[in-house]
């Protein structure tokens, strides 16, 4: 298929794979920021294709693992309201929250609804002028225009009955937050090709100048992460540091300056907190105050709630690069997809959810598995 | 075939928790097993992913249906009961079918209530015979689509061979049901010397799968989401045990070469793999550039983050060969319609039991895990 076979040839896949193992002389640690980068190299087994020496280790820029437990709190009491319809992207169902998970309150009675596009709430909210419809605005920067194109239609056309429970956050932050951690071990990024398709990246380059590391803006085919792994560790043999596109199919160093100009029309950006590393200062979006008759916090009277997250989660430290899912007592034992314990084990992006799905092999003693099979056949 | 009823939950778990509070079975000490009769089930209330087929499903038989219902003829957890009646042997099940929307590109609903459960049949070896259907019809349901999904079910047991020959309707209040589901019950005679079960893979036998996969879920799919492709995805459903009557025939004199024999409905290829792992304490490994994906089921996965290896068919087969017989089964195949695009896609290795594992297309491996609940699609 055009777009997608070109970049999952395995052929051209050896030959990169190749040339990794020909650059690396020394041991080097690389964060892929991204969920999607994470997701796409456990699919594809790209860890094991590289030398022992390179270590990947998995960032905090999956959407769903660092939306914090107190925002899942707020979505899931909002959920729970009889006159709501709560629209949700789909992996965000089986979020636990301190009670149970959006498919839980949808078993008793909740209206939830999956959307594609944040603009579908659009449609719901006509179509159901006596409920108050509610879209649960998650993401980075990938999402932002699309949920700000929602506030503005929702404003721009009178719906009163919609409004976005907003937990929008920003990958520099991030970024600067991990590289100023004393346990910090990244020596290098793939940067987030679909976020900075959006805002491009030239925000990235005071950050790898300032603390000397490259940072090569990836895609998500395996080829673009094995080919930006090796431009990452050929700048890093070589003790350079700067920004580089692999995805320069699908941006420029400016990004998408309209979208950014309506996401900046919406948004204003505040602290926010992540689930697992705490309060990072002006890390996210919330909506202006033209835009605050469509906020759900303000609407549903749910900004005390406050929650703490389970203590033996070592979620926020997988989140940082500092240690690796295999290292979490809890992992594949009290922790697993079906009763996940942090984030990082819910959504097919955390990294947790993706070794245990794909990698459970690699353990020492893969815990033995409850025999499946089904009594039924079709549909 | 000897499987204990519920592998090692059966005399396990304990602590039935009246509340639902979450409790995992490696939270308990160990002295605590095995002392209890009743199996945890932790769930308060019956959620979605309960029906997709994947581990909660298995989680709602094993805990609930199994202890209530358990048998040897019913602990055996394949899609169908074999057993002996005065000499002959015969295949029975039942399928319910509650598809939305009931008509869809390459079929309907009365088409797969027909099909599904002479699939079930025809994957014991047996050849269907007869079906009894019964209907759960929404008051307010137009009396033409009720006509033209019990037209087209007639259709499709005149084409597979068989004969609807009882049934049943009720009718519930507006917003009770959804429109119309069906549930279908079949009976099927074995006539050949086969031995087919989900427990029989062994270390060597090859995988082969009978054709391109996932266009059923992503033709229901496009549907429900308004999503157009260049060619629609049409649903694969068809009956199959023409496919399997070639398949015996290609081996006759060694039918018992055909280990076992599933159709990947629900949960698609990769669920129906690691069942059949688990049954047979064997390990799978798979090559992903040898599964066959149309280019429009691909584009429509990735479009909407789903996994063809776990999306739902339902004209497509399964079957795991003994090694020595799989070129001449394979060569079957394809000389029927159905199975022209049939073809080997892994093997049965004494490695890593009860897990699948996949050599993925730059040469990486991965684990193909048991779906969950239901397929969610991911944010981006």
């Amino acid at each position: 298929m055009k777009y997608l076979d070109e970049y999952r040839d395995g052929r051209v896949a050896r030959k990169i794979v190749d040339e990794i193992h020909r650059a690396q002389t020394q041991p080097w640690v690389i964060m892929e920021v991204c969920g999607g980068q994470t997701h796409s190299i456990v699919k594809n087994g790209i860890d094991h294709l590289l030398p022992p020496g390179v270590e990947l280790v998995h960032g905090p820029g999956c959407p769903v693992c660092v939306t914090p437990l107190e925002m899942i709190d707020k979505a899931h009491a909002i959920a729970r309201r009889p006159d709501v319809i709560f629209c949700s992207f789909g992996d965000m169902l089986r979020v636990p929250g301190s009670n149970g998970d959006l498919f839980t309150i949808k078993s008793e009675g909740g209206e939830v609804r999956v959307v594609y596009s944040p603009l579908d709430c659009v449609k719901i909210a006509r179509a159901n002028p006596q409920k108050q419809v509610v879209f649960f605005a998650i993401g980075f920067e990938t999402t932002s225009p699309a949920n700000a194109m929602l506030a503005w239609r929702a404003k721009k056309e009178g719906l009163t009955n919609l409004s976005l429970l907003v937990s929008h956050v920003l990958v520099p932050p991030a970024l600067e937050a991990i590289l100023q951690s004393p346990d910090n071990r990244v020596q290098g990024f793939l940067g987030p090709g679909h976020v900075c398709a959006v805002v491009g990246y030239e925000d990235y380059e005071p950050i790898s100048a300032r603390f000397h590391v490259p940072i090569v803006i990836t895609g998500f085919e395996p080829l673009d992460i094995l080919q930006g792994t090796l431009l990452t560790i050929r700048q890093l043999e070589a003790g350079e540091a700067r920004v580089e596109n692999e995805y320069s199919r699908i941006l420029d160093r400016h990004g998408n300056t309209a979208a950014q100009s309506l996401v900046m029309q919406v948004f204003e950006v505040v602290d926010r907190r992540w689930r697992g590393i705490g309060t990072i200062p002006m890390s996210g979006y919330r909506l202006r105050p033209e835009f605050r008759e469509h906020d759900a916090e303000q609407r549903f009277n749910v900004a005390e709630i406050d929650t703490l997250e389970p203590e033996i989660c070592i979620s926020g430290q997988i989140l940082r690069g500092i240690r690796k899912p295999k290292d979490c007592p809890a992992f594949g034992t009290l922790c697993t997809p079906q009763r996940p314990l942090g984030a990082t084990m819910v959504s097919a992006e955390g990294a947790c959810a993706a070794y245990y799905a794909y990698g459970r092999h690699l353990q020492p003693a893969p815990p033995v598995d409850v025999p499946v099979h089904a009594l039924g056949g079709a549909a | 075939m000897t499987r204990t009823p519920l592998g090692s939950e059966s005399s396990g778990p304990a602590l039935a928790n009246g509340n639902g509070a979450h409790l995992n079975k490696a939270d308990l000490p160990s002295p605590l097993l095995g002392s209890c009769p009743l199996p945890i089930f932790d769930h308060k209330n019956i959620v979605l992913g309960h029906g997709s087929g994947g581990k909660l499903s298995a989680e709602l038989i094993e805990k609930i249906f199994l202890p209530a219902f358990a048998n040897p003829i019913l602990d055996r957890l394949d899609d169908q009961a074999v057993f002996d009646v005065e000499g002959a042997r015969l295949a029975f099940t039942t399928d319910a079918f509650v598809v939305t929307p009931i008509f869809f590109p390459g079929g309907d609903i009365g088409r797969l209530a027909v099909n599904g459960t002479v699939n079930d049949l025809a994957m014991s070896g047996a050849r269907p015979m007869y079906l009894a259907a019964a209907f759960i019809l929404e008051e307010g349901l137009p009396a033409e689509d009720l006509r033209r999904v019990v037209n087209s079910m007639g259709e499709a047991a005149r084409e597979a061979g068989v004969q609807l020959v009882a049934g049943d309707t009720k009718v519930v209040n507006r917003g009770k049901g959804d429109q119309i589901f069906i549930t279908t019950t079949g009976i099927g005679l074995i006539e050949r010397p086969v031995s087919i079960s989900a427990s029989r893979a062994r270390p060597g036998d090859r995988i082969l799968l009978s054709g391109y996969v996932g266009d059923h879920g992503m033709a229901i799919m496009s549907q429900r989401e308004n999503l157009e492709f260049e060619g629609a995805i049409a649903s694969d459903c068809a009956p199959l045990h023409g496919l399997v009557s070639a398949m015996l025939d290609a081996c006759a004199g060694e039918e018992d070469a055909i280990h076992c024999l599933r159709d990947p409905t629900r949960g698609g290829v990769a669920t129906t793999l690691n069942e059949i792992a688990a049954q047979s304490h064997a390990g799978m490994l798979l090559r992903e550039p040898s599964i066959p994906v149309r280019d429009s089921v691909r584009g429509a996965c990735e479009i909407l983050g789903l996994d063809p290896l776990y999306v739902a068919n339902e004209g497509k087969l399964l079957a795991i060969v003994a090694a020595e017989a799989a070129d001449a089964v394979l060569a079957g195949m394809r000389r029927h319609p159905l199975g022209a695009d049939a073809r080997v896609i892994g093997e049965v290795v004494s490695g890593h039991p009860g897990m699948v594992r996949m050599e993925t297309l730059v040469g990486g491996s991965r684990i193909l895990d048991v779906m969950f609940g239901e397929q969610l699609p991911r944010i981006c």
